[in-house]
């Protein structure tokens, strides 16, 4: 299973952990700084940041196109990137990865490049309610662009998938399932794998959302069985800019370009043109190269970390917090209440408290957290609130950081009088 | 933080005046902060001389947001629909008399927003997409 890790593992050695993120050492007004906000970023470790200063200190140059010494060593790294990733989905080929800028870009690539040409008038995609933004409004627009019918698959009251509701919409044989492996608005992580093994049945083709799950454990593409997943490097340690699809190599030679320019191209005359082979063909323009080498770094450090050892340690800290919230008089949890169906994500309420007003006093505690819609407003409306305070961990946190959270839901209420 | 959720905003955000909806509101117009989810809906009724008779809003969302929305309604009545127009954020923004940062002023004049739109009679901010597609 992709979400559990090896029993011989050891726990993390998260002081050590600690001294590798520069950021984490200032202090937020006056307190120590608690960075609870991971689903929405990661901070990065000097390793990375490392390994991007370095290209540009020596060997920036632009990949793909001088035959000089810089531009090779600057087109090996970034390949290199390319092969550290395949790696790290355990994806058949570092062709099928290929660089965009986030998740959300990867969507749109899907979307422009594959779906476009398949979902036609009448034909139908299901998504669920548990969607980012980022993985519903395509299809949505898709869906209303193309005459096609969307299904949104409902959760249940712990934010589960509704399995017999999903099943029924497989029944209506959809073209594209397109679906979270993580929510980042309620940590909920979907039983993928099952779900991916019904659609192909079916007969669709499936998108996974790994960007709440590729971060925090062991994501295998070729276990899954998903036809593409898209993922965000900087939720997992590397830069702003880094992000990935990866898909089977049968379906991306078929798809046609995302982008249309430079270094996508095989051949160009006034008359016509033709494209470049897997993965360039989906890579207009100058890439963003050095952020896909911080990518790599962020690989590097993660694997050594170990993914098993990740995904328990947030496990632990979960199980530490959550009774302790859930124990506060007029706190809501929402979101699954065991810990093996969820990521490091704790969605909340405070009653007679508005979630901005409880990040902003957080903030005077140095507590960093998520206030808002999280880029769910369905998922938000299936629950019946406009907004909820997200907590998010990663391999960095620690339990005296919970304690931190804890204590600053207590200074809200005091502040509130509730 | 005790300083910036100060008694009277708490107050104004617990028991919020002029909270409700309207039934003879001759004006009306509804906003939302997509940020954080804050909804205000504000409500005039205009007698003669296009003169304020009475106000309402209603909503859900942050305590700047609601707090803001009950201070500003209090000033409405006997104002002409000019007087409103001429309404200007740094006077919201004195009336809380707490230091914003930036993520949050929205909070703090959306009711304003809402407040200019009815008294321009719009139903929609100008030069917005629709809000839906």
């Amino acid at each position: 299973m992709p979400l559990t890790a090896s029993r011989h593992e050891t726990a993390l050695d998260v002081e050590r952990i600690r001294a590798d993120f520069p950021i984490l050492s200032r202090p937020m007004n006056g307190k120590p700084l608690v960075y609870l906000d991971n689903a929405a970023t990661s901070q990065k470790p000097r390793q990375v940041i490392d390994a991007m200063s370095a290209v540009y200190e020596e060997c920036n140059a632009n990949i793909h196109r001088g035959v000089y010494e810089l531009s090779i060593r600057t087109s090996e790294l970034f390949e290199g990137a390319r092969e550290k990733v395949a790696r790290f989905i355990n994806a058949p080929h570092a062709r099928e990865v290929i660089f965009v800028r986030n998740a959300t870009e990867g969507a749109n690539l899907v979307l422009n490049s594959w779906a476009r040409e398949h979902v036609g008038t009448g034909d139908v995609i299901v998504t669920t309610v548990l969607e980012h933004h980022s993985n519903f409004v395509p299809w949505q627009q898709l869906a209303q662009q193309a005459g096609a019918r969307l299904i949104v698959v409902d959760i249940d009251e712990e934010g589960r998938l509704k399995r017999d509701e999903y099943t029924a919409a497989l029944a209506l044989h959809p073209k594209l399932v397109a679906i979270t492996h993580a929510s980042n608005g309620l940590g909920t992580v979907t039983p993928a794998k099952e779900l991916v093994t019904e659609a192909h049945a079916a007969g669709a083709v499936v998108l996974l959302d790994g960007a709440q799950s590729v971060p925090h454990s062991k994501v295998d593409v070729r276990d899954l069985d998903c036809d593409f997943l898209i993922f965000s490097g900087h939720k997992m340690l590397a830069p702003p800019g880094s992000g990935v699809v990866w898909g089977r190599a049968a379906l991306l030679e078929k798809m046609r370009p995302f982008l249309y320019g430079g270094d996508m191209i095989a051949t160009v005359t006034v008359a016509r043109s033709s494209w470049n082979e897997l993965p360039w063909k989906f890579e207009a323009g100058t890439s963003a190269y050095v952020d896909a080498i911080g990518l790599g770094a962020a690989v590097d450090y993660l694997e050594a970390v170990g993914m098993g050892r990740i995904h328990e340690h947030e496990r632990a800290l979960v199980g530490y917090a959550l009774p302790k919230i859930m124990a506060i008089p007029g706190v809501t949890v929402f979101g699954p209440m065991t810990l093996d169906d969820r990521v490091g994500v704790i969605s909340f309420a405070i009653e007679g408290i508005h979630p901005h007003d409880v990040a902003q006093i957080f903030d005077s505690e140095g507590v960093c957290v998520r206030a808002g819609h999280h880029c769910n407003q369905p998922l938000m409306e299936r629950l019946g609130t406009p907004a909820t305070t997200r907590a998010s961990f990663y391999l960095y946190n620690t339990v005296a950081e919970c304690d931190a959270l804890v204590a600053a839901i207590g200074t809200a209420k005091r502040v509130f009088k509730v | 933080m005790d300083d910036f959720y100060r008694e009277f905003i708490l107050d104004h955000y617990k028991n919020p005046h002029n909270f409700g909806e309207l039934a003879d509101a001759t004006h009306r117009y509804h906003d939302t902060n997509p940020l954080c989810g804050d909804e205000i809906t504000m409500y005039l009724k205009i007698g003669d001389g296009d003169v304020v008779e009475d106000v309402a809003f209603s909503g859900k969302g942050c305590a700047i947001s609601q707090a803001s929305a009950s201070i500003l309604t209090d000033e409405v009545r006997g104002k002409t629909l000019d007087e409103l127009r001429a309404f200007d954020k740094e006077h919201v923004l004195d009336s809380l008399g707490i230091t914003l940062s930036p993520a949050r002023i929205k909070c703090a004049l959306l009711s304003l927003k809402a407040l200019k739109g009815s008294a321009w009679g719009l139903t929609e901010w100008p030069g917005e997409e629709a809000k839906s597609s």
